[in-house]
């Protein structure tokens, strides 16, 4: 075990530092700090911008290998670009999904040609993506999916009818990749296909849904025989939830530690407040704090395991199993003591009609925190079942 | 940064637990913890004298292996698994990280080396009644021509009625606080000091207290400095916090699987109770404790090497061992106590295992600071702008 970097590495810190220094001002200057989870929708044209501005330094997909326009960054480089963008306040990545989703999947499963068509414009932060995973009746039971998929044979192209919902920033992306049936006749997860489509379509509507915070992240998009041309689908037909599960994979990646600096940031202000405000007295409240630190600070060595690679035993990768079930829980807690430390001012917004603070909306939002990407009670089986090998809960 | 065992930390840790497990069984636990010394001679000789396990991190020089603080958290943790019943906690823990902070170059040769061949040691520092913070250092000492003079009575000392060595803290009369604390390491022999044995619940770890009434110490008994011991005392209490939390990892650890194989072979209602999601969510959670759990603890010992050898990251360890330890303590008391639910009935019976679990959980999470006592030393640096 040695938790020190090497020079390279530091060299590496050093750089990534500097950049950002020299270039998350002036006109980038309001979005620091902002666009994380639950302020998604704020300020999406500064943060299109600013994805242009990472692009130009190579700052964008800097994991992805050489020859798909990456750095190549090693695991430990992508911690330290993941924790300097955080700590200085980069905001919330316009391009999240594309470059931590859909590129690694279309460079684990994409043909040649779907590289060549949708890589540079992630790469160069000028195309986005959204996700089409879930749907009304397939939550935690993703595989129960029921848009539909059909090959025009005649027209070269698939037609996609059905819903998709919860689908972040949809309507602000050019690109959405989807799960469909292509085998009417087939249920759970075989007989499904992933399918790459633009937004900018008839056959698509977007209707944003109103979460408790008054803003909308979410939507549900609706698929009205959307086109999706004959090659962009991911895999072969029938091999859909092969590609989605490699994707979900991607999804426990370096960016947590980034997301463990923003939850450093909304850790810091709770501090400032509960100094300035006499909270940081109060016995019961200093325990809280204290307990929301050593959470986070666990949180953090828990990802510094993970990304080492292996469990004790080389095997079975327990403290990534752990990992949602774990920072989501912490998260929650956390909105809760902001409210707690704040005492009667919490109540108070920050303006009319319902326009919230920011500790306010974390509050409320990290309610969805223990829900989306698998709810806690879905991430406690796969716990038993898979690390503990309990028996499995019957599915139908 | 590399966050996980080397090769060759992981063949030490296997090559432990494949012992400890053949050695350390339910029947070996239970005979040794009825008994007022607490451990069983001969496998004390062969732990120390064939495995060398106390002199895992004690230097070359000094006759040990000269291996680091995570091989000893390995161990430790082992040890929590299958609850071993030894002094070496107290030896190593507590009595070589004492030596290896506070210890001069003769004490270090003289100690160590005995130590590293199977000699006991423990650390007594604690007044009836007290805290582990300075202020539990209240046994008194007076300079004495070249040496000093020694009174006082220490409770909750590990292992204190059969150690050979003791290292005791004392202050200076009408010193209060961190003022005034010196360290001293004597033979357990020495005229003037008696030991009583204190019966524990936790009846695999024994508890003594020790009394010094005039006891004569020579110059050569003396750690460091007189009277600036001590920052060297706090190193020394996190050193062995680490330690403790690191077996807490064990503990919690065994009684999650122990819970797990039970409620496999349990059957009710025509299923083994392990099917039912209310029993699996609860071992989902301690899993999730145990995990966490297990990177506090190890990260902590990533930083004791550090502190040890002297380096910068060395400064957080009085961090870091706070965090493991109110991590560590909660997370075994919460699994063992999930653990006596999930046997049932069977579970608050003196037949099955878990209630020693229990029992241990308890005692470490007491052990040098409860997970509330080190939560207020973080919030304290967290808010009151003190160093942890």
């Amino acid at each position: 075990m040695k938790l020190s970097f090497s020079p390279a590495d530091e060299q590496f810190r050093e750089e990534v530092t500097s950049w950002l220094a020299a270039n998350l001002g002036g006109e980038f200057e309001v979005i620091r700090g902002r666009g994380g989870p639950g302020d998604e929708h704020s300020f999406v044209e500064e943060r299109k911008a600013w994805e242009r501005k990472l692009a130009e330094g190579g700052w964008t997909c800097v994991g992805w290998p050489k020859q798909y326009g990456g750095r190549g960054a090693s695991i430990e480089q992508q911690v330290i670009f993941n924790e300097e963008y955080a700590r200085a306040g980069g905001p919330g990545r316009m391009g999240h999904i594309g470059e931590t989703l859909t590129g690694p999947t279309l460079i684990a499963f994409g043909s040649e040609a779907q590289k060549e068509r949708y890589l540079p414009g992630i790469r160069a932060g000028k195309e986005f993506w959204c996700q089409g995973y879930s749907e009304p009746s397939a939550g935690s039971d993703l595989a129960n999916v029921k848009t539909r998929a059909r090959l025009d044979e005649a027209n070269d192209q698939w037609l996609i009818n059905g819903q998709k919902v919860w689908t972040s920033l949809a309507h602000e992306s050019q690109y959405v990749f989807v799960i469909a049936r292509t085998d009417p006749d087939s249920v759970a997860h075989k007989g499904l296909g992933f399918f790459l489509l633009a937004m900018d379509q008839p056959g698509i509507t977007v209707r944003p849904i109103e979460q408790l915070t008054g803003t909308s992240e979410f939507n549900e998009v609706f698929f009205d025989d959307a086109v999706c041309a004959a090659d962009d689908i991911v895999g072969a037909p029938g091999e859909g939830w092969k590609v989605a599960m490699g994707l979900l994979g991607f999804e426990r990646g370096v960016s947590t530690l980034g997301q463990q600096m923003l939850f450093q940031n909304e850790f810091d202000e709770i501090i400032r407040i509960a100094k300035a405000n006499g909270a940081a007295r109060d016995p019961a409240l200093r325990q809280r704090i204290a307990d929301a630190h050593v959470g986070l600070r666990i949180l953090r060595f828990n990802s510094m395991r993970m990304l080492s690679g292996g469990g004790d035993d080389g095997s079975l990768q327990k403290e990534a199993m752990i990992y949602k079930l774990y920072w989501s829980t912490w998260h929650r807690n956390l909105g809760k003591l902001a409210m707690d430390v704040l005492g009667a001012e919490s109540e108070i917004i920050a303006a009319a009609p319902y326009e919230l603070t920011r500790l306010q909306s974390l509050y409320l939002f990290t309610r969805a925190d223990t829900i989306y990407g698998g709810t806690n009670q879905i991430q406690r089986n796969i716990i038993a079942e898979r690390a503990l090998g309990m028996p499995r809960e019957p599915r139908g | 940064m590399e966050f996980r065992f080397t090769e060759e930390q992981q063949m030490i840790r296997d090559t432990a637990g494949a012992f400890l497990a053949e050695v350390s069984t339910a029947a070996a636990v239970r005979a040794a913890m009825a008994t007022e010394r607490g451990y069983d001679e001969a496998l004390w000789r062969q732990i120390s004298e064939e495995m060398m396990w106390p002199a895992l991190h004690i230097p070359e020089a000094y006759g040990g292996l000269g291996l680091g603080f995570v091989e000893l958290a390995a161990m430790q943790e082992q040890m929590g698994r299958v609850l071993l019943c030894a002094p070496f906690l107290a030896t190593v823990g507590l009595g070589v990280n004492a030596l290896l902070v506070a210890g001069t170059e003769a004490q270090k040769q003289q100690y160590l080396a005995a130590i590293a061949t199977g000699s006991t040691a423990t650390l007594a520092f604690m007044a009836p009644g007290s805290r582990p913070d300075a202020h539990a250092v209240q046994a008194t000492w007076a300079a004495d021509g070249d040496g000093g003079v020694l009174n006082g009575e220490y409770r909750y000392v590990l292992d204190g009625h059969t150690a050979e060595t003791l290292i005791v803290a004392a202050r200076e009369a009408g010193s209060d606080g961190e003022e005034g604390i010196s360290l001293f390491v004597l033979p357990a022999d020495t005229a003037g000091v008696s030991r009583e044995w204190l019966p524990t619940m936790d009846q695999t770890r024994k508890q003594a207290s020790i009394t010094l009434r005039d006891v004569k110490l020579g110059a050569d008994a003396l750690m460091g400095e007189a009277g600036c011991a001590w920052p060297a005392l706090a190193k020394i209490l996190d050193l062995a916090t680490v330690a403790v939390a690191a077996e807490q990892v064990g503990v919690a650890q065994q009684a999650l699987d122990s819970s797990v194989a039970y409620t496999m072979e349990r059957v009710q209602f025509g299923r083994t109770i392990a099917s039912y999601q209310a029993i699996k969510h609860k071992a989902a959670d301690m899993m999730l404790k145990v995990e966490a759990a297990r990177s506090a603890a190890y990260y902590a010992a990533c930083i004791a090497d550090e502190a040890l050898a002297g380096n910068p990251l060395g400064a957080g360890l009085a961090e870091a061992a706070s965090i493991a330890k109110a991590y560590c303590s909660d997370a075994a008391f919460f699994n063992a106590g999930c653990g006596i639910q999930l046997h049932g009935g069977v579970g608050i019976t003196a037949e099955y295992d878990i209630q020693l679990y229990f029992k241990r959980a308890k005692s470490t999470e007491t052990l040098l600071g409860d997970a509330a006592w080190h939560r207020e030393r973080l919030a304290r640096q967290l808010l009151d702008g003190e160093a942890a």
